[in-house]
């Protein structure tokens, strides 16, 4: 490298926030640290020991309230200082953490040690992932085994990924271009390996990409595959004779559970639907359904998400 | 235990010469010695682990040991220099020593449970050991599940049935300390008389014993699921990988604070009697120890902002962090603020207390970046972490404990050291350690994480320039082995209060008699009486 | 028939001093036993709000009857047990000696009746990675139930067994005529630590096997 880099590119919309934030307070800790410094090394020299200093301060009570004053004045201020931030930094992290509603999403299975990455249109990458420039994408993530983390240093983003569960980051880039991505969960032996690239892309190349490396189904529709070779069409059908929850427009929706919870229809509740299908029954439904675990895969599940999601209710027109 | 008999006039060092009667001791000071001893050869032993993982850390590819060897390295790092370091190092070692000086006691109030702490302390110490020799761990010192309980292969049991047990040592000293400071206070020794360091004792033993606790039954928990293969933080039974976290960083951020605050405590005496000022504002310093050692157990969020934890957790951990900081800002300034007007002196533990205080304004400010949920989305689990922590925890609190040393060793031995020597040893320290860890801050940010043996090239630079600093700190920490053991033989005999401080631990003898005092001290002064005592002098 | 001067460690200035440190000392101890136990407790809260129909299946199975033995046994214990430290304050061995030899003798019961639990959970393949056996989808947090029911239990059931080893010990010191009014405080402090085993059962009790039963 030629020349030396201290920052990291900004690659996304939410980098010069977090940028500014950063530099706001390097600005203000060296501002702190070397007004500390330099009355310690002042201090040091002008009441050295042999110096003509003066007396040492009295003792008497208004000496005393002055100098608590001083004291409530330089913990109030910090104070300040702090909430401040806070409050700037916080509204940075929940606009960092909210997806936008028009992200598409993409899927990412980590596992020791690599990635995984789906697209809905059926591509498949491992340690890369192609993304329009400009466009708002979610990643939806699991973990099959420990866990990781998936972090983007150009984008600003960093998300744990979890065996059990889906995680989510979004980021919108902002140019095109490679950007490192990292494992930055400790996850075993090749952690350090478990590196990959992002590729940002103008929509013309992206839409190349789509096309050059196009699998014969979309997620959705493997999906659907995947959802009559395990037998979930036999039950969650419109001819079923068992009494099952039909999934026509179920995603997003809230749920009522028996046990007298509400919850959100969302990739999480589909997936323990699948794998602890105790835990989440709905209401006026029996606990029968049997647990899929080691017989779906993380790649699988994802595949089925797509497809319910894909569902539309009845009334709203033709399933797919 | 010795009887108290007036007039015994040997020192406790040379009440007796056999080992037996050092291993069958019930003297908080020689206690404090078998501690001192055994925490500097677990020093080295992590020490050394950190200069190979420098060493390796030269190169992007990991050339001098192979990856899985330094993921051991760098889990035994931070397994024994937490545990077995910087837990025990200053309430195990000076504490020991100290508090019943400082109170104007005979010794501790349990001065069986006291040495069966070290024993503790030792037998915790072999199983870690073993688990090194026998191939060492790769969890990280943090043992994440489900890699620790269901996918490590490695001396996982070992290793933390040592930690195990070590934990024990701390919550008996600590509980020692509580009971001590209670009853056991001279005559006129009010709670506002105390030595700022005894405050510190006191509010590290309230963490010690509240939180240590968690750490132990949370590590059965992973111990029983990591020899069973079944537990409450496996996901594929319903179990929350997520539990485990919350459980140890409930223990393991108080500990952090069990590392400081007696730092904390050291640098306000040495700074008192150096500055030869009464510490400014002396009741915010003893409030402020207290208030560390409480808000310290309502922030362990803050290690789980990524986590998977929600938004909502996050905040509220963000505001308690950003709350619990005030408190050390306060004493920052307050040991700054000493200085003003004192009359002051740089001798060797004078520079380690000010070397402490530039350097952990530095780590805390650094504090303030990683409590800003926002902006530690980026920062989390890079090297900027890494820096952070370490300008606390060694810029922090290892240059206190040398200072601490330093202070006291003339009352420990009873032997002067050379200044000279020792005051190159701290300025080597100091600059060693910036130029160690002050890069780390920039390539964190650049988002090289941690616990990596493999890095991309652009890295490299401030690799290379982190582990040409840690060749220079190493030096820092082996001098003082040279010129303190030398001292031993050869210092010159010392005064009972060499550096004219104040404090009941210097109205006694160096070293001091068996049972401490020959007569209980009662105590008229306010603490710190430096200033009285110079304008007295004129 | 009371003893000699109580002893005084040398530390101590005097006998109230040498007290005063061991009262604090005990309650500081049993602090920590509390947050020892905290972290199981935090642990099945957790786990059971995010399982709760199996860990009531779970709860159904446990033998409810001879936990309710024990939660008889044990308070009956602790009674015993401050009967004992009263007997002692009132410098009355021979009636110290026997409530302790009571509480020691319940406690045993205790730890009996834990034995024939943990058979019948055997018995009924309730035993996590041994031959734990339930049928249906659920099978895996049901075990979990189990896996948390054998820890907590088997954790306080260790504290009642060093409790009365302990007070066995405090008993032969009892009976030979250590104590007075002047000087009981290790019956004292052992008494304090068993109140504590017990209400820790008595959290025990209805989280593991009442709540959801019916």
């Amino acid at each position: 490298m030629e020349h030396l880099e201290f920052f990291p590119q900004r690659a996304s919309s939410i980098a010069s926030t977090i940028d500014d934030i950063y530099f706001v307070w390097l600005g203000l800790s060296a501002i702190v640290a070397l007004a500390i410094g330099a009355l310690i090394v002042f201090f040091i020299i002008k009441y050295r020991k042999g110096s003509s200093s003066p007396q040492p301060a009295p003792d008497d009570p208004a000496h005393e309230r002055a100098m608590h004053r001083i004291e409530i004045t330089w913990t109030l201020i910090p104070l300040a200082i702090f909430l401040a931030m806070f409050a700037w930094s916080t509204r940075a992290y929940y606009e960092s953490v909210t997806v936008p509603p028009d992200a598409m999403p993409i899927y990412v299975v980590g596992k020791q040690w690599m990635w995984h990455i789906e697209h809905p249109g059926g591509q498949r990458e491992i340690n890369e992932l192609h993304v329009p420039l400009g466009r708002t994408i979610e990643l939806v993530m699991t973990s099959q085994d420990v866990i990781h983390s998936f972090s983007i240093p150009g984008f600003r983003v960093k998300q744990d990924v979890l065996p059990g569960r889906y995680t989510t980051l979004w980021f919108k880039t902002t140019r095109a271009g490679d950007f490192r991505w990292f494992c930055t969960q400790y996850c075993g032996t090749a952690h350090s390996q478990m590196i990959g690239r992002v590729v940002v892309m103008d929509a013309n190349d992206y839409s190349s990409w789509l096309v050059a490396t196009q699998t014969p189904g979309s997620m959705a529709e493997l999906g659907a595959a995947s959802f009559r070779q395990f037998g979930c069409s036999g039950c969650h059908s419109p001819n079923a004779t068992v009494h099952a929850p039909r999934l026509e427009g179920l995603f997003g929706t809230t749920v009522q559970l028996q046990d007298g919870r509400t919850v959100v229809a969302d990739e999480r509740f589909i997936r323990d639907s699948v794998f602890l299908p105790n835990k989440n029954v709905p209401q006026s439904y029996q606990p029968i359904m049997p647990s899929f675990r080691g017989q779906i895969d993380e790649q699988q599940m994802l595949e089925i998400i797509e497809y319910i999601k894909s569902l539309q209710s009845v009334s709203q027109g033709v399933t797919q | 235990m010795s009887s108290v008999s007036l007039g015994h006039q040997e020192n406790y060092l040379a009440a007796d010469f056999r080992l037996w009667s050092w291993l069958t001791t019930l003297d908080h000071k020689r206690i404090a010695i078998l501690y001192t001893v055994s925490i500097t050869l677990l020093f080295f032993i992590g020490g050394s682990a950190a200069a190979l993982i420098r060493l390796d850390l030269l190169t992007p590819h990991s050339e001098l040991v192979s990856i899985e060897t330094y993921n051991k390295l760098f889990t035994m790092h931070g397994v024994i220099m937490v545990w077995f370091f910087l837990i025990p190092s200053i309430p195990a070692t000076l504490g020991n020593f100290l508090v019943p000086l400082m109170i104007g006691a005979r010794d501790l109030a349990f001065p069986r449970l006291n040495l069966l702490s070290w024993y503790l302390y030792v037998i915790g110490a072999l199983f870690a050991i073993e688990s090194l020799i026998a191939g060492g761990v790769d969890t990280g010192w943090t043992f994440y599940t489900p890699f620790s309980t269901l996918f490590s292969n490695t001396h996982v049991f070992a290793a933390v049935t040592g930690v195990f047990i070590a934990g024990f040592s701390s919550i008996l000293t600590g509980l020692n300390f509580i009971v001590t400071i209670h009853e056991m206070r001279a005559p006129g020794l009010t709670w506002f008389r105390l030595p700022l360091f005894i405050w510190a004792m006191y509010a590290t033993s309230l963490i010690l014993v509240l939180a240590t606790p968690v750490l132990a039954m949370t590590l059965v928990l992973v111990t029983v699921e990591h020899l069973f293969r079944i537990g409450v933080f496996d996901p594929a039974l319903g179990g929350d990988p997520l539990l485990f976290q919350h459980l140890f960083w409930f223990y393991s951020h108080p500990a952090v604070y069990i590392m400081i605050v007696p730092a904390m405590g050291v640098a306000s005496e040495i700074i008192g009697c150096f500055a030869r000022n009464r510490i400014f504002g002396y009741r915010f310093m003893a409030y402020a120890m207290l208030a560390i050692a409480a808000f310290g157990f309502l922030v362990w969020g803050h290690h789980m902002f990524v986590s998977g934890q929600s938004a909502y957790a996050g905040t509220v951990f963000s505001l308690l962090t950003f709350l619990v900081s005030v408190p050390s800002a306060i004493k920052v300034f307050n040991w700054t603020a000493t200085l003003y007007k004192g009359r002051i002196s740089l001798e060797a533990p004078m520079l380690y207390a000010l070397g402490f205080v530039g350097l952990f304004t530095i780590g805390g400010l650094t504090g303030l970046f990683l409590a800003s949920l926002g902006l530690d989305v980026q920062l989390h689990d890079t090297y900027f972490v890494v820096a952070h922590f370490h300008y606390i925890m060694v810029g922090g609190a290892v240059m206190a404990f040398f200072g601490g040393i330093h202070f006291w060793w003339p009352k420990i031995t009873g032997r002067m050291y050379s200044d000279r020597w020792a005051r190159i040893a701290a300025i080597v320290t100091f600059i060693g350690f910036n130029l160690t860890f002050f890069p780390q801050f920039i390539v964190g940010y650049l988002g090289m994480p941690r616990r990596y043996p493999e890095y991309p090239p652009e890295f490299q630079i401030w690799n290379v320039l982190s582990s040409s600093g840690a060749i220079v700190l190493a030096f820092g920490y082996v001098l003082p082995l040279f010129y303190l053991f030398w001292s031993l033989r050869h210092g010159p005999r010392a005064p009972s209060n060499p550096w004219n401080a104040k404090g009941l631990e210097w109205q006694t003898s160096s070293p001091p008699l068996p049972e401490n005092f020959l007569r209980t001290p009662v105590v008229t002064e306010e603490p710190y009486a430096y200033a009285t005592q110079r304008s007295s002098d004129g | 028939m009371a003893s000699a001067a109580p002893p005084l460690a040398p530390q101590f200035d005097d006998v109230e001093q040498q007290r005063d440190a061991s009262k604090l000392g005990i309650w500081i101890f049993l602090a920590t036993e509390i947050l020892f136990f905290g972290v199981l407790f935090a642990a099945y809260a957790i786990t059971r709000v995010n399982h709760p129909a199996a860990f009531a299946a779970g709860s159904r199975l446990t033998d409810v009857s001879l936990a309710s033995i024990n939660t008889a046994v044990l308070l009956t214990s602790s009674l015993t047990m401050a009967l004992g430290v009263h007997a002692a304050q009132s410098g009355t061995p021979r009636a110290t000696v026997g409530w302790l030899a009571a509480t020691v003798a319940l406690g045993t019961a205790f730890l009996v009746v834990k034995a024939m639990e943990y058979r019948v959970d055997y018995i009924e393949h309730l035993v996590p990675t041994v031959n734990f056996f339930y049928p249906g989808p659920q099978s895996g947090q049901v075990e979990l139930f189990f896996y948390l029911y054998f820890v907590v239990t088997g954790v306080h059931a260790l504290h009642v067994f060093i409790g009365v080893a302990v007070i066995s010990v405090i008993a032969y010191m009892a009976w030979n005529n250590t104590f007075s009014p002047e000087y009981f405080t290790p019956v004292d402090l052992t008494g304090l630590y068993w109140h504590l085993v017990d209400i820790i059962w008595l959290f025990v009790y209805p989280l593991l096997y009442l709540i959801s039963r019916s």
